[in-house]
């Protein structure tokens, strides 16, 4: 069976939808009015034939995309592995590690179960990045729009007092169920006088995970007062 | 319109403030008779949740063990002040505390200022902090913080007000003010620019900067100083940071506490008072009681490890009302030499620690409880 190393391939209107600070890649026009397919390399192409914005492709259609697209690739670099990780993956000294000596395939058979220590450390070095941001965030006065000069570490040294496993509960103060986001944003508008964060911005996203990063451990209690 | 009921908020705020009303009318020796006269009407009413308003004297007056107040001194700490342009919160909050503190009647021998006037140790900030404690009407005795030093090393401070470590004597009491803020030098090998060791000390949490301590220096300057105190002399020192080790990754410590500790071992009736904590916090080391202070600003977290026993936590801050956790607060030193510690905090009931409670190491007299502990 042949084995799929590109799983990100997206119809170029679909790839914009991301948040602010998300990568994408500006994929060339259509010539003909058809839908044009990425690689995620963000320089390889292809229009695909008869397929309007709009609709889908089948099963079939999407691998024969897929697999064009991947012998383009191919043919632009000669004798390459795929290795979309191979940056992010260097450790603190510049080394990549060893993928693991044990096959992922003999294991399992699905692709979300088929991992090895070595996906699990590109795995914890993306999660480490975004806690890191969320802790210069955290740290910044400016950085979430406070206006004050006040920051968040000032009364909540590493995260103290922020108690993310009592949420959501019943915030008397605000008469409504909270979510921790929804404590964030509070004391972004109230003490450090900034305007609230939006659901889906990364810097309020990168917070709560550097909240949460700092009460590792202790029990979850929603709704605990 | 009306209101035909009132909140138990309400009521209980009412409650207070008509109680603070008559004090402020009222002169002192017959302070303990309405002060009882509160207590029982309070009583009366079973409106006691036992730690709802009631006048902390009461305790004193009832308590026949405790020795008579020698003098008060009130107490004003970590104001940590900006520009008003930037944000006058923390400006605003001083003013109230140099208000409540002239309000004392009757009024304070001295009033100790406990460091971090500024807030980022800016030359502005300092003077403007300058303006407002020249409102106080007793004398201010002042103790610098880090907050006051690491822009300029202390250049604008000194210079406003003299020499960080000195010692008195007031009515009996040897009082010994230290620069407990020293740090070893971790901004050079990093090439920081001033503000941006000062913002790094500013922060509690980074790990960067350098552990307190008093340093050999000063360590010797005290040993002189205290040479020629009898040792029945009841000694207070006045220092920023906690003279004892209580959580070292917020510097919540000061790195040569022991040896501190060690010079002032020989004395009787030793008194450490120290900013910095932001919180209700109580210690005791063989003959050495240590107290907090409050800040104007805001309250800090109690740190997850190596709070003393002796501390009976203050209910957790409510982050909605920007008075709560904070304040200001009195330090009554009686005749030997211990002291009973006041913390007026403001939108709640104000919290003694009397002398007898860590005297007893906490078997006597104990605060009252947290409405709220910390999670």
């Amino acid at each position: 069976m042949r084995k799929f190393h590109i799983l990100l391939f997206m119809p170029a209107a679909v790839m914009l939808a991301g948040g602010p600070d998300t990568p994408h890649h500006e994929a060339p026009d259509t010539r003909n009015g058809n839908v044009v397919v990425e690689l995620c390399d963000g320089k390889t192409s292809l229009e695909v034939k008869g397929l309007k914005p709009g609709e889908t492709m089948n099963p079939d259609q999407a691998k024969d995309v897929a697999n064009q697209l991947m012998l383009a690739w191919q043919k632009k670099n000669p004798g390459m592995k795929w290795d979309m990780a191979a940056d992010t993956a260097k450790d603190a000294k510049g080394k990549i590690p060893a993928p693991g000596t044990e096959s992922p395939e003999k294991k399992q058979f699905e692709t979300y179960g088929n991992y090895t220590s070595r996906d699990e450390f590109i795995w914890k070095q993306e999660y480490d990045k975004f806690v890191a941001e969320g802790n210069r965030i955290f740290h910044d006065a400016k950085a979430f729009g406070g206006t004050v000069g006040i920051s968040c570490d000032m009364c909540h040294p590493n995260a103290a007092n922020t108690h993310p496993e009592t949420y959501p509960k019943y915030q008397v103060q605000l008469q409504r169920v909270a979510l921790l986001r929804d404590m964030i944003n509070w004391c972004i508008e109230n003490p450090t006088k900034g305007k609230p964060l939006a659901d889906d911005d990364t810097r309020l996203r990168a917070m709560e995970a550097y909240i949460m990063s700092q009460r590792k451990g202790v029990p979850m209690e929603p709704g605990k007062h | 319109m009306g209101f035909k009921f009132k909140s138990v908020e309400t009521k209980w705020m009412e409650e207070r403030e008509s109680v603070m009303n008559e004090l402020i009318r009222l002169p002192r020796r017959n302070f303990v008779r309405v002060a009882g006269a509160a207590a029982g009407a309070v009583l009366a009413k079973s409106l006691l949740p036992p730690h709802s308003f009631q006048l902390i004297e009461v305790v004193k007056a009832a308590s026949p063990e405790s020795p008579a107040v020698n003098f008060s001194i009130a107490y004003v700490s970590d104001t940590h002040i900006y520009t008003t342009k930037l944000n006058d919160r923390f400006v605003r909050s001083a003013l109230k505390a140099v208000d409540d503190v002239n309000r004392l009647d009757p009024q304070p021998d001295f009033v100790l200022f406990g460091g971090d006037l500024a807030q980022l140790g800016k030359p502005e900030e300092l003077q403007l902090g300058v303006q407002i404690l020249k409102g106080l009407k007793a004398p201010v005795k002042m103790m610098v913080g880090e907050h006051d030093w690491y822009l300029d090393l202390g250049e604008t401070w000194k210079g406003l007000f003299g020499p960080p470590n000195y010692s008195f004597d007031h009515k009996g009491v040897h009082f010994v003010v230290l620069n407990s803020i020293i740090e070893k030098d971790f901004w050079t090998a990093r090439g920081m620019t001033p503000e941006q060791r000062m913002q790094t000390v500013a922060g509690l949490d980074n790990g960067v900067q350098s552990r307190f301590e008093v340093g050999e220096p000063q360590r010797m300057w005290m040993q002189q100083d205290l040479a020629k105190i009898p040792h029945k002399t009841p000694i207070v020192v006045f220092s920023h940071s906690p003279l004892y080790k209580y959580y070292r990754p917020w510097n919540f410590w000061t790195e040569d506490a022991d040896e501190v500790q060690t010079i002032l071992k020989p004395f009787q009736t030793v008194t450490v008072i120290h900013g910095h904590t932001h919180q209700v916090l109580s210690n005791r080391i063989g003959n050495i009681c240590f107290h907090g202070l409050l800040s104007t600003a805001w309250p800090w977290p109690y740190a997850p490890e190596g709070l003393p026993k002796l501390t009976v936590q203050m209910s957790r801050a409510n982050p909605f009302d920007m008075n709560d956790g904070v304040g200001n607060g009195r330090i009554d030193v009686l005749t030997d030499g211990l002291v009973n510690k006041i913390y007026n905090l403001w939108d709640r009931n104000p919290v003694s620690v009397p002398a007898s409670y860590l005297k007893s190491n906490g078997t006597k007299n104990r605060p009252a409880e947290p409405t709220f502990d910390s999670y």
